[in-house]
């Protein structure tokens, strides 16, 4: 199977998807009305509320819902073969994934451009609320340990990654200075960071920095994953323009050169998909395709944390109701198109099948690997790199994301611990040293705690965080679902998705309890339950919901309530 | 690339390096401003402030933004007798 034929359809069906699906949600189901004024407009203050051209917009919301997950997520699941991951990211990203944004962000800008959080309170109650916060909470601790275990991973199997990895901090605390504090226009210095970015990669690939086989006692990969949390501990508390913003930016630019540079070798080079279609001959620990398919693939297909994104800030910059449609659901289809490139990195990039399995020996040995090998090969080969430079580039690519998204994550994390200081009146929580070092202690415990986890570089908890990601898009779905009722609109659209969704996320949350026990993982036996009571809560409340909203009847918000603002 | 289109490139850059952390960044510098403004009304609340001398130039100057900050931390009317906003 060629890997252009398989790049054409995937973007075909994309391109075919916002073409007439799209179009179909907008015209028919969102029915985005140009005129509608938008919270940038008539909440305008110049910070939150800023109409923004929507290319720019579509730019930042693809860059904050891109990260590793596109990446890690489809290259775990091709073990069962390329097929099944690519039929789930393109059919999820066009009836999944694309509604599911969109969806989240039109909702959004007809409520004054609350959040999704906000929403599933006045839409479905008070309860959903904290259960909301709970999934989110779990989802920030999941996304810290497994990416520090990728990240750890990365500088293991690929020690040219290391210095570029780390100098592209050194890189960014310039440009948050020249930027911030001496007012430098953004142009040179962005072409300048490039430069040193992709010039610290050829160093990195002729200096290779590996950790020695035991630091302190610990092995290479657990004193990288105690070092990152490190980093990230001082990083979260530094202030935003000085890190946080300038990594965030290069991090952007980098994911579309990435990109590009990737698809354009996979043009060049032509490889051939040398994985099976369907892996007949499985590892002995890789659990039932359905339903761990469809977690282990969370990003990429449909993904919870879009509606975050979608309804946290892109809502609020939305300069007309029907960007509604090129933002969001051109947003999925970026999300598609990279976890389409991690598809075809890990299964058309080796020589051999035999070279292929070498990678895929276990579930848990979690595919990024393969990534980094594969991908590194078709770009050296497509635009004539040296062998290895194509790898660091990929490896240095990944371990950006990642690391970026644990910046923002832990800080995240920090933030909703100091709100629990608020509403508690706890003071201890209230500081920002004591909530970051509990923050970082918790993901900490989840790295260590999931058994082999950090040790071997293991990857068991990744579908565990990619069910927690479906769950928080089934809560979305559910908001949406009752909003369009209220609308008197058709809600089989959304409500297919959702039950879809909801039967996947238990079926995959009861295999995994059941291996996490025999397995002896009580910390990940406990996140299972937890996790798997919220889906069931999830579920009865979005039933309740409906039904209220069904009969009109009392308790269910009322129109005005809902759209003040129409 | 023309000046023109190359300072229309510059912006673009610019609104999409500030865009996702506009939020951030203004909470961050009001959280500053709201310390300094502790600091300029101190002694008028009662609080000890070596620098008092040298911060009551600066009162006339923050006199309009008195009333968003004692809304802000929490005191809905104005915390000194003498000087009413609301």
């Amino acid at each position: 199977m060629s890997a252009i034929l398989l790049a054409v359809l995937a973007l075909g069906a994309f391109a075919l998807g916002y073409i007439f699906y799209s179009r179909f949600l907008a015209e028919r189901i969102f029915q985005l009305d140009p005129a509608f004024e938008t919270p940038a407009h008539a909440l305008e203050d110049g910070i939150d509320y800023v109409p923004t051209n929507r290319y720019v917009l579509w730019g930042h919301h693809f860059t904050s819902v891109a990260g590793a997950a596109p990446i890690v997520g489809p290259a775990i699941a091709v073990i069962w073969g390329w097929l099944p991951a690519f039929l789930w990211v393109v059919f999820g990203t066009v009836f999944f994934a694309g509604m599911h944004d969109a969806g989240a962000l039109w909702a959004s800008v007809r409520n004054r451009g609350q959040s999704i959080g906000a929403l599933t309170e006045s839409v479905v109650g008070r309860r959903a609320r904290t259960l909301f916060m709970v999934v989110i909470f779990l989802l920030l601790l999941m996304v810290n340990a497994v990416f520090a275990i990728v990240i750890a991973q990365l500088f293991v199997g690929f020690p040219s990654s290391v210095i570029p990895s780390w100098f592209v901090i050194a890189v960014a605390l310039g440009i948050g200075y020249l930027l911030y504090r001496r007012g430098v226009p953004l142009l040179w210095p962005s072409v300048i960071a490039l430069l040193l970015l992709y010039g610290s990669m050829f160093v990195g690939d002729a200096v290779s920095l590996a950790l020695p086989d035991v630091v302190l006692g610990m092995s290479p990969a657990v004193a990288w994953v105690v070092l990152l949390f490190a980093y990230a501990f001082i990083a979260s508390l530094l202030p935003v323009w000085m890190l946080l913003q300038p990594r965030d930016y290069v991090n952007g630019l980098q994911l579309f050169i990435g990109l590009g540079i990737f698809f354009t070798a996979v043009l060049l080079a032509n490889p051939s998909v040398v994985a099976p279609a369907y892996n007949q001959a499985l590892p002995a620990d890789v659990p039932p395709m359905l339903p761990l398919l469809f977690v282990t693939i969370a990003c990429g297909a449909i993904s919870g944390f879009h509606g975050l994104v979608s309804s946290g800030t892109t809502s609020k910059q939305l300069d007309r109701e029907t960007d509604v449609r090129f933002v969001g659901y051109l947003g999925a289809v970026g999300e598609g198109a990279l976890a389409l490139a991690a598809i075809l990195a890990c299964t058309a990039g080796f020589a051999t099948l035999a070279e292929w399995e070498g990678f895929y020996t276990s579930f848990a040995a979690g595919g990024i690997n393969a990534f980094v090998q594969g991908g590194g090969t078709i770009i050296s080969a497509g635009l004539g790199l040296p062998a290895h430079f194509g790898q660091t580039l990929l490896a240095v690519m990944a371990v950006l994301f990642a690391a970026t998204t644990m910046d923002t994550g832990v800080r995240l994390q920090r933030y909703i611990i100091q709100e629990w200081g608020h509403i508690h009146d706890l003071a201890v929580l209230r500081n920002r040293y004591i909530a970051t070092t509990l923050a970082v202690a918790a993901c900490l415990v989840l790295a260590f705690g999931a058994g082999d986890g950090a040790g071997s570089g293991g990857l068991t908890i990744w579908p565990l965080f990619g069910t927690t990601n479906q769950l928080l898009a089934a809560l979305t779905l559910v908001v949406l679902s009752v909003f369009l009722l209220k609308k008197g609109r058709p809600t089989v659209y959304t409500l297919v998705p959702f039950a879809f969704l909801i039967t996947m996320t238990v079926m995959a949350l009861l295999v995994q309890l059941r291996g996490f026990w025999d397995a002896g993982r009580y910390v990940l036996v406990l996140m299972d339950v937890v996790i798997l009571a919220a889906t069931i809560w999830v579920a009865l409340e979005a039933l309740g919901a409906l039904r209220r909203t069904g009969r009109g009847g009392p308790g269910a918000p009322s129109e005005s309530e809902l759209v003040a603002h129409e | 690339m023309g000046g023109g289109r190359r300072r229309r490139f510059g912006e673009l850059l610019r609104e999409f390096y500030e865009g996702r952390h506009r939020g951030a960044l203004a909470r961050e510098k009001r959280e500053e401003e709201d310390l300094f403004m502790l600091l300029v009304f101190a002694e008028m609340m009662g609080i000890e402030n070596p620098a008092g001398y040298y911060t009551l130039e600066l009162l006339p100057l923050l006199y309009e933004q008195f009333h968003d900050w004692h809304v802000r931390m929490g005191m809905d009317r104005s915390p000194l007798d003498h000087f009413r906003c609301c």
